[in-house]
């Protein structure tokens, strides 16, 4: 134990560890954030759905040459507005557009890949994450997203409440839940894009939706499952990306692989919690 | 001149010549009524006559397919509390009883990110007046149908400034409770001068409670006081046939 510490303490030093740490926390925190209000909503398919969007322009954007931040966040944050507009029209068969957008667009992206460089190690990494992945410009990114994800959601939490707990009832009120749900969108989109190469296209929806499932297993108000998930969230990457350090593991699938631990750890507490109040 | 008499109302809400209608299909055509401050509205009819897409409209949740709905001056968003008939609100949605009741307040501080100490001695206030503030930290999921409404109606106080609609508020509750709150929209429009709009089923707390009545099947079939409409040929042939059943 004490070995495997020290072990994880030289890692360290490396300034790519440091950078990985603290974007994925950062993205966690945020995607928890968000996860609260889109499951709640049942929107948790447009997390998904953004995520296999932001593979193809990732991809895209290395057949072009382009610089891959600048090119998908656009696209990812299009495809937000889009979804969000298809899964709002139930006659359309929300969940049945977005499975289609989401897989034309993996499709694309693997064509472009298979045109230039073929399945290597890299598409590897775009689609299950990796360590190495960190950039400086990433890490300012993503901690410029996460103190606007942070202010906004503390400025108008309870205005997020109340969309996301009765819409109509907001809108009769006089909010304007549009302007809130597009906003999350959007922030999701981003979101999604800057987490995307430290925990995986395949696997960044998972960090929208386990820490708000398991946070709702054992609190009962908007507020503690808001609070809860996020400190989840920050806790599961941290060991998470530890456990990717010392076994060499993909980063997303082990964070994501922890939060799936502490779902069923949180079904549990809640399953006792709820029959000792009996 | 014409223009602007055209778009203003002395009345607290005027409706000219309303239709609406879900994807073409009319629901209420041609409706002409007025809403005055002060009013107790009731609006009757059968299943499916519109009375729910009415309220939507007033609302502005629903745009009107023909005609216009104006606001008399003063009539502002964030001042109109509303109890939806059915609301499309999870079973399992994570949030307190006091979290629900204090998002009616959410409509008058424009800006503030928290709520008010003014905000939270109203929640209070409107708990109380419905019998909730002991269950007042219960997470909402975990109550029964009749306790959910009292919630909601108690959310919908809070938000209620000049004007309060309400979609069939008793349903669902015992009658020790329906005749409290029967007193209490009561109390709202007599004491407190709001504007109460009201569908019910139940034609005799309608006569009994309100001073207009809205009778609708696909269009207006009556609009007046309620003296009026006692009188009527309509009232007697459903208030006539509810005895029956
Ligand atoms: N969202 C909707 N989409 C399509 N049609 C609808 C929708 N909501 C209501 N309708 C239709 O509009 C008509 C009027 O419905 P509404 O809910 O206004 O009736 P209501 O008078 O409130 O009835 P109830 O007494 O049962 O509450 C009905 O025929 C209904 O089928
Ligand atoms: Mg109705």
């Amino acid at each position: 134990m004490i070995d495997m510490l020290s072990t994880l303490a030289s890692y360290f030093s490396y300034k790519f560890v440091i950078c990985a740490f603290i974007v994925g926390g950062l993205v966690s925190l945020c995607s928890s954030l968000l996860g609260v209000s889109l499951v709640l909503r049942r929107c948790s398919m447009i997390g998904d759905g953004l995520s296999h969007v932001a593979f193809g322009a990732l991809a895209l954007a290395t057949v072009l040459g382009a610089s891959p931040l600048a090119f998908s966040l656009p696209v990812v944050v299009i495809a937000a507005i889009l979804l969000l507009r298809i899964s709002e029209n139930s006659r359309m068969g929300g969940d049945a557009a977005i499975a289609m957008i989401s897989s034309a667009s993996l499709a694309i992206g693997v064509i472009a890949i298979s045109l230039t460089t073929g399945m290597n190690t890299d598409v590897n990494s775009y689609m299950f994450g990796s360590l190495s992945a960190m950039e400086d410009g990433d890490v300012i990114l993503s901690i410029i997203l996460s103190v606007t994800v942070l202010l906004f959601y503390l400025f108008f939490f309870n205005r997020i409440f109340a969309v996301t707990f009765d819409e109509s009832f907001a809108k009769a009120a006089g909010l304007r839940s549009e302007l809130y749900k597009t906003a999350i969108a959007m922030v999701t989109a981003i979101t999604i894009a800057i987490g995307m190469r430290v925990i995986g296209a395949m696997l960044i929806s998972a960090l929208v939706i386990f820490p708000a499932l398991s946070a709702m297993r054992v609190f009962g108000s908007f507020k503690g499952v808001a609070v809860c998930a996020s400190v989840l969230s920050v806790v599961c990457a941290f060991v998470g990306i530890s456990a990717s350090c010392l076994f060499s593991l993909p980063t997303g699938a082990a964070i994501v692989a922890v939060n799936a631990a502490a779902f069923i750890i949180f079904s549990v507490i809640g399953k006792v919690k709820r029959s000792l109040k009996r | 001149m014409e223009k602007a008499l055209k778009n203003t109302t002395l009345h607290q809400i005027e409706c000219r010549n309303l239709s609406l209608s879900y994807d073409g299909r009319t629901v209420l055509e041609g409706a002409d009524f007025t809403v005055d401050s002060g009013d107790y509205l009731c609006i009757v009819g059968e299943n499916g006559s519109g009375k729910s897409t009415l309220i939507k409209a007033l609302l502005s949740l629903k745009r009107p397919s023909g005609g216009e709905i104006i606001f008399g001056e003063g009539l502002g968003k964030g001042q109109i509390g509303y109890l939806p008939q059915q609301t499309n609100i999870q079973r399992d949605f994570p949030a307190t009883v006091s979290e629900v009741v204090l998002s009616g307040c959410l409509g008058k501080s424009s800006f503030k990110p928290f709520y008010s100490a003014e905000d939270k001695k109203r929640a209070a206030m409107n708990m109380e007046r419905m019998g909730i503030s002991d269950i007042a930290s219960v997470c909402y999921r975990e109550l029964s149908g009749g306790q959910m409404q009292r919630v909601l109606l108690a959310r919908a106080l809070c938000a209620a400034e000049k004007m309060i609609l309400l979609d069939e508020p008793v349903s669902g509750l015992d009658p020790l409770v329906t005749k409290e709150m029967y007193r209490m929209i009561e109390e709202l429009n007599r004491c407190y001068g709001m504007t109460v709009i009201m569908v019910s089923h139940d034609f005799s707390a309608a006569v009994k409670y309100a001073t207009k009545i809205l009778h609708l099947d696909r269009s207006v079939k009556f609009f007046g006081t309620k003296e009026d409409y006692i009188k009527s040929p309509i009232f007697g042939r459903f208030a006539g046939g509810n005895e029956d059943d």
